[in-house]
């Protein structure tokens, strides 16, 4: 079973006890963008095969967003960190080898 | 082709059956193709057969990376139903089962097409008022489906416990005219029968890149060399993502994985498809008296062709409130695979932003039922730079805003 610390309360979260929405950092687009920027924001995905930053609840905890960085494939969990801030922290992207 | 009969299989009785042709053949790949299909599951090879077939397309190639059907198309829980609720679903998915219907004398392959009907089980208030919609769209759209009341959805499944004080069943939308087929039979049948048509069928043949010039697609890259082609047809549902980033675009899919299991076999109980949706959970009983079940998408992505415990967990769990005698059969098997889902859970079958690509991805956990059509349309659109059927699933209708939305008609992902 997937298993990720939550980095705002500290707590080894079990998946069931969390809620997964989707990818992280995108960048949200406003009135008076063009259609192809909304398309890419509401739509278009990376998907990689291999590590991913996903956003995560801990809806059964503290109920606080997080970001994950895990791999799609192997399922290894490089870390997490709290949802604030546009990219993973130095030792997080450091574990991910820049395969992000 | 050597024909399959009944006279065939006693001609070959005589000689031990040591005279049985293989059913397509395994050619060294050409140069070049005037149409190449990456992906050799069931949509990838009916595509190569109708663009034989229908458009006489001979010089074809399908490239499988692993074994033709050993993706989704061997992994799903062959369930086949036309009634879905927006008309270009409705349009594409009755094509698909009405070829199911004669699938099996077209191909000369017996893929085991069994309509014994498909009932969606309505457990809430909600579920009966968007059921009973569906099947007012379905009228309206030709497919014949009915909303029935418990007490004939206990005629239908006496295994069903109808008044459970969690998920009591309401009601359910029943389709008659749907049912299963054999899976790997679906994608052997097409296999053979395009490759009759001259079609190649090139396995254990990964594609690691796409040329593309000035905009176009030229060829492609793969483990057993490079190969040009006029047209590249890109068929590879959860792997979709990989496959545009090669040619340096990206599209509105994720991947997850979806889970299946089957019991031990037992006596025949059961003659219908159920899915629950409320659930996540989908039974029917296989021809060796196994009950195939199938579950909910994991949501997160995912490429590992296994699914979480808890998910799987929820889905028994619900089925067995559903189906009481369930809770002492022994699970014999379980697995995953990659669905690629899109925002509005309906496929894209659309050109590609390079010119001379062609995408047929996004059925999501629904894919084995459409084979037969989506096969069709993919076909047509290759060829003729237009079809009807894949009109309404075009890429752009993400930009446009024109879904076709599936998610809200079932409430779940299907």
């Amino acid at each position: 079973m997937l298993r990720l610390t939550c980095p705002c309360c500290g707590v080894e979260a079990d998946e069931s006890e969390l809620t997964q929405g989707g990818a992280a950092h995108l960048r949200r687009e406003g009135p008076g963008s063009d259609e192809a920027a909304f398309e890419a924001y509401l739509f278009l995905r990376d998907n990689p095969k291999g590590p991913h930053l996903e956003r995560w609840r801990h809806s059964y905890g503290c109920g606080k967003w997080f970001i994950a960085a895990r791999d799609t494939v192997t399922m290894q969990v490089f870390g997490t960190y709290p949802a604030q801030g546009s990219g993973p922290p130095p030792d997080i992207a450091a574990r991910m080898g820049g395969r992000a | 082709m050597q024909r399959y009969s009944v006279f065939a299989l006693v001609r070959q009785a005589m000689g031990w059956h040591q005279g049985w042709e293989r059913a397509w053949r395994s050619p060294e790949p050409q140069a070049a193709y005037d149409a190449v299909i990456v992906g050799g599951g069931g949509h990838g090879l009916a595509t190569a057969y109708y663009l034989a077939k229908n458009h006489g397309m001979r010089r074809v190639a399908v490239l499988e990376k692993g074994w033709i059907g050993g993706g989704n198309t061997g992994r799903n829980t062959t369930i086949i139903r036309s009634n879905y609720l927006q008309d270009p679903s409705a349009a594409i998915y009755e094509k698909a089962r009405s070829l199911y219907e004669t699938l099996s004398q077209d191909l000369n392959y017996n893929v085991m097409f069994s309509p014994r009907g498909v009932m969606m089980l309505a457990q809430t208030q909600h579920e009966v008022r968007g059921y009973r919609r569906t099947a007012q769209a379905n009228a309206l759209q030709g497919v014949a489906t009915e909303f029935i009341g418990p007490a004939r959805v206990k005629e239908l499944c006496p295994i069903i416990h109808v008044s459970g004080p969690r998920y009591p069943v309401l009601g359910a939308l029943w389709q008659p005219r749907g049912g299963t087929a054999r899976h790997d039979a679906v994608a052997w049948s097409y296999a053979r029968g395009a490759s009759d048509l001259g079609v190649d069928i090139i396995q254990n043949c990964a594609v690691t890149g796409i040329d593309v010039e000035g905009g176009r697609v030229t060829g492609v890259q793969t483990t057993r060399g490079p190969i040009r082609c006029g047209k590249l047809g890109v068929v590879v549902a959860g792997h979709s993502g990989v496959l545009a980033g090669m040619a340096g675009f990206r599209l509105p899919i994720e991947s997850t994985a979806l889970q299946a299991l089957v019991s031990e076999p037992i006596k025949p109980c059961m003659d219908v498809v159920v899915m629950a949706n409320t659930v996540h959970g989908y039974m029917s009983q296989s021809d060796k008296g196994e009950m195939v079940i199938g579950g909910g998408a994991d949501g997160r992505n995912d490429y590992t062709q296994r699914g979480s415990f808890s998910h799987v967990e929820e889905t028994l769990r619900a089925l067995i409130e559903t189906f009481p005698m369930l809770s002492r059969l022994k699970m014999l098997r379980w697995w995953g695979g990659i669905v690629d889902m899109t925002g509005d859970r309906s496929p894209i079958i659309s050109k590609a932003p390079v010119e001379g690509m062609f995408l047929n991805c996004g059925w999501g956990t629904g894919g084995f039922k459409a084979i037969p059509g989506s096969g069709w349309a993919m076909a047509e659109l290759m060829a003729k730079g237009h079809s009807p059927l894949a009109s309404a699933f075009g890429l752009e209708r993400f930009r446009e805003g024109r879904f076709v939305d599936e998610s809200v008609a079932a409430g779940v992902a299907h």
